[in-house]
């Protein structure tokens, strides 16, 4: 895998007399291999304006250029993965599933709020799910008992509240 | 509220975070993170040394500016202090900030090495894990030429704990792949290929993809690893869903282990060892057979897994090419697949049948689903899922189906994406040409190209009609008067123009005869073309007319006129204006004989490999033009002066693998030069890539109304959870 996305769906305004379109907000950004900023930026316009054209009820997978794009759709959120040519695409979607899985399990009840404001620690369960484009471990119980481990290393709420809010 | 009782909120930060969001516009959000960026750097300079947690607050804020997409250039140091510290989270946030954002600079570069190898040395095993992490983020050579030789080490030692052995082994794995020279794996080489009978299957399925990739590179040191993958498969395939327990995804064991697993075997040609062939053979008609099974559980997940591993070990039948029951078998499936329900499905099998189609065992199997394919061409909702019917239907061309492959894709043509119509152009022609009998069916197609894309057209296509026509006589006459009838269209394309200036002016006089395609109309109707072409094509046009001279005395005094008028001998364009000069001169002063020589017909072309083949191949990469399909388009070269039959095909066929790139590089090492003549001659290079490769940059024009104004009012990002109990991918 070369890189994995999550961005908003875009909202679609009615303002005055003329159709707003906003293009939807970058929440995750994952790149597996070294890829300049400027790159990166112009990779992830051009997948999401691919994207946010998508008919209802098509496939999940899409050819662009040299990339195999798996993506679906989880809410408000789009979820999408860039494969090379010889990852398999169901199991991309899965992966793609199993994230959200993850996500919820340690968010509990999972919505895009949470990665907004949690933003690391969506990064941290990638990277206990993900390594280097692979898969590093299957295991929901697995990555769950990591997160857990790590947060016990934390502070408590009353903690939380006496710290400053600057 | 967000989850705060995770423990480690930074409260700063969340509070922050809102501040953003609440901002109403691209100035106010700007004006607020300036205004951030200002107090961390005032803090970041201060007298007071911060604490661990304020550093770790505004690191990671940095963090979050970089991420909405501003540039942050300080706070490095920092971060790079956070590495040293002992409490995790601060350790975590440093590792996630120099992750994303890397750095050349050389200093911290030191820094931040030492600061890796004290986790990697520290024995503990989250620190190792976050420090293995880190590498395989960044995987730069100055942490390869640091870490390289340690990790093997790590990856292999007895005492090393499950979770950091696999951190470990995909951390090589990114280093091997950015750096291969330094990973030197020759003493580690037979215990990391024993990491496959490991008993944590957590350990298995990330050493599986080093050894994969290991293996393509090297595969006679890591063969060993063919029997133990064998044996792991046939235990997960065998296994009821109960055994792996946490490894069980939605009913299906292993399905990740099992698909890495079946990758690994496509590194490797078939087992020699029967007993391991046998039990291999086993383990795919088991996966075969539980396709047909009802599901365990209605869920797409279940399917989507279930599926997985069938497509990956579809894949490995392939790539054996060498057993037919279970290339059958594997073809059948596929054609279930087709008309399935769901769209993914569709669209998989028809891209596995594609590799199947070449293989020579399947390939009369593959053709039974036509069809369907057609249909699917023709019917498909989803471009993808058409374009990939369009791809099949090239595949599983042959002479049985030629005539009634290419009539379907130049239907589909008349309204396919303008993404894809070059790709198609291409590759019409390359079957209209390889598998016409009869030529003037070729003439046909590529004039019906013209007419319904012609834009698409590129040099090469029309280049290679004209060529096949001039070396073939049984096709000459028929060509001229197609091309008459096809330009009296009241609008035809440019490209239509040009085949038809060069086609009459070599051999108009076949067809001259005839009062209605008398030399004079077709000068007059070729003229009244000319104010509308681009100056290339009127080039070719004036050399078409010059030869009219030649070949109808009765038609010099009409043209001279023409050329002698002042917007030809007085034209901007210099290359205009020296033809008709020269022409001009050239009919006046010449005699019959001289002019005859000059003006011969033009001789066959020597044989050439096509370049239409070589523009397709420069397109689509290499691999997507197999290796039978180049030598075909050798062979068919030395067709044009009407070769012998064609019985090597299927050997040929059979011979190459189409699953694996081919060795393409020499076969078309010099590109074909454009034939060498007077017309045509496009002003500047010729064979020119008229089209640039970039991919579609515009969206498809699918963009239908209505799917504007729905979801009005929806908020930008909502607090629905993104898992709802039940709902399964909606169709």
């Amino acid at each position: 895998m070369r890189t994995l996305c999550g961005s908003s769906a875009a909202n679609q305004q009615l303002e005055r007399s003329w159709v707003r379109l906003r293009q939807g907000k970058l929440r995750l950004q994952k790149w597996f291999v070294p890829v300049s900023e400027r790159e990166k930026k112009k990779v992830v316009s051009d997948m999401m304006m691919l994207l946010l054209f998508r008919q209802p009820r098509t496939c999940n997978f899409l050819q662009w250029k040299d990339l195999k794009i798996v993506y679906k759709r989880y809410a408000s959120l789009y979820f999408c993965a860039g494969l090379e040519d010889q990852d398999n695409e169901l199991l991309a979607l899965e992966v793609l599933h199993r994230y959200v899985e993850l996500l919820d399990k340690y968010f509990g009840n999972v919505c895009e709020l949470d990665i907004i404001f949690n933003f690391e620690k969506a990064y941290f369960i990638l990277d206990e799910f993900l390594m280097g484009g692979e898969v590093l471990e299957t295991s929901k119980f697995a990555v769950n008992v990591s997160m857990e481990q790590a947060d016990t290393l934390q502070e408590t709420v009353e903690e939380y509240m006496s710290k400053p809010a600057y | 509220m967000p989850a705060v009782s995770k423990g480690d909120g930074m409260r700063g930060l969340a509070v922050f975070i809102s501040d953003i969001r609440n901002c109403k516009s691209k100035e106010a959000e700007i004006k607020r993170i300036n205004k951030e960026l200002a107090n961390i750097r005032s803090k970041f300079k201060g007298d007071k040394a911060l604490d661990g947690y304020s550093k770790k607050k505004y690191v990671c804020k940095l963090l979050f500016i970089f991420l909405l997409g501003h540039d942050i250039d300080f706070g490095h140091m920092e971060a790079v202090n956070l590495l040293s510290s002992n409490k995790y989270t601060e350790k975590q946030i440093g590792y996630l900030f120099i992750s994303v954002l890397v750095n050349s600079n050389s200093e911290l570069i030191r820094l931040i090495n030492n600061a890796i190898k004290n986790d990697l040395s520290s024995r503990n095993p989250t620190f190792m894990c976050l420090a293995l992490h880190c590498i395989a983020n960044v995987g730069s050579r100055e942490m390869a030429e640091a870490f390289a030789s340690e990790i093997p080490r790590i990856l292999v030692a007895g005492d090393t704990m499950d979770s950091v052995k696999q951190s470990a082994a995909l951390c090589l794995l990114r280093l091997y792949k950015t750096s291969p020279d330094l990973v030197l794996m020759g003493e580690w080489t037979s215990r990391v290929v024993h990491l496959l009978n490991d008993q944590h299957m957590g350990v298995v399925t990330a050493a599986i993809s080093l050894i994969t990739c290991l293996s393509q590179k090297n595969p006679d040191e890591f063969k060993t690893c063919v029997s133990l993958a064998v044996s792991r498969l046939s235990r997960i395939v065998s296994s009821a869903s109960t055994d792996l327990q946490d490894y069980t995804y939605y009913f299906v064991p292993a399905p990740w282990l099992s698909c890495k697993l079946l990758r690994l075997l496509q590194c490797y040609p078939p087992p020699e060892d029967g007993a391991v062939k046998g039990r291999l053979v086993e383990c795919l008609e088991t996966i075969l057979n539980k396709a047909q099974e009802p599901p365990k559980s209605k869920k797409v997940q279940h399917s989507n897994a279930k599926n997985a591993i069938l497509f990956e070990a579809i894949s490995l039948i392939i790539h054996y090419d060498s057993e037919p029951n279970l290339l059958v078998r594997a073809c059948n499936q596929l054609g279930q697949f087709l008309q399935h329900r769901e769209t993914n499905l569709r669209y998989l099998a028809l891209e596995s049948m594609c590799t199947l189609a070449s293989s020579e065992f399947s390939h009369e199997a593959v053709k039974t689903h036509i069809e369907t394919v057609i249909n699917a061409l023709k019917t498909e909702r989803d471009v993808s899922v058409r374009q990939r019917a369009a791809d099949l239907l090239y595949a599983m061309c042959d002479r049985s189906n030629s005539k009634q492959i290419v009539a379907e894709m130049l239907s589909y043509l008349e309204t396919a994406d303008y993404s894809i119509r070059e790709e198609m152009v291409l590759k019409v022609a390359i079957l209209a040409e390889k598998y016409a009998v009869d030529y003037s069916w070729y003439v046909d197609t590529i004039l019906n190209l013209i007419r319904i894309a012609g834009d698409y057209v590129s040099e090469e296509v029309w280049y290679r009609v004209i060529q096949i026509v001039i070396n073939r006589d049984d096709v000459q006459g028929y060509a001229a008067k197609t091309v008459f009838e096809a330009l009296q269209a009241p609008a035809c394309h440019e490209n239509m123009v040009k085949v038809g200036g060069y086609i009459l002016g070599e051999f108009g006089n076949l067809i001259a005869g005839d009062p209605r395609s008398n030399p004079l109309v077709q000068f007059n109707l070729l003229h009244s073309k000319f104010h509308l072409c681009s100056v290339p094509t009127r080039a070719l046009l004036l050399s078409a007319y010059i030869k009219f001279i030649n070949l109808f005395p009765e038609t010099k005094a009409t043209i001279q006129e023409v050329l002698r008028c002042d917007s030809q001998i007085r034209n901007s364009d210099v290359e205009l204006q020296q033809r008709a000069v020269e022409y001009l001169k050239l009919s006046s002063i010449a005699s019959t004989d001289v002019l005859a020589t000059v003006l011969e017909e033009m001789p066959p072309f020597p044989e050439r490999e096509s370049s239409i083949l070589a523009k397709l191949k420069k397109k689509k990469g290499p691999g997507a033009v197999s290796v039978a399909e180049l030598e075909d388009g050798k062979r068919e070269s030395g067709e044009l002066n009407g070769g012998g039959e064609r019985g090597q095909d299927a050997a040929a066929m059979a011979a190459s693998n189409a699953s694996t790139p081919s060795p393409s590089a020499d076969l078309l090492g010099i590109r074909s030069s454009v034939p060498v003549s007077t017309t045509p001659a496009s002003a500047g290079s010729l064979l020119v890539d008229v089209f640039s490769e970039a991919g579609p940059a515009a969206p498809s024009g699918a963009v239908n109304d209505d799917g504007f104004l729905r979801d009005l009012e929806q908020p930008t990002e909502t607090s629905d959870p993104l898992l709802v109990e039940g709902s399964g991918d909606s169709e």
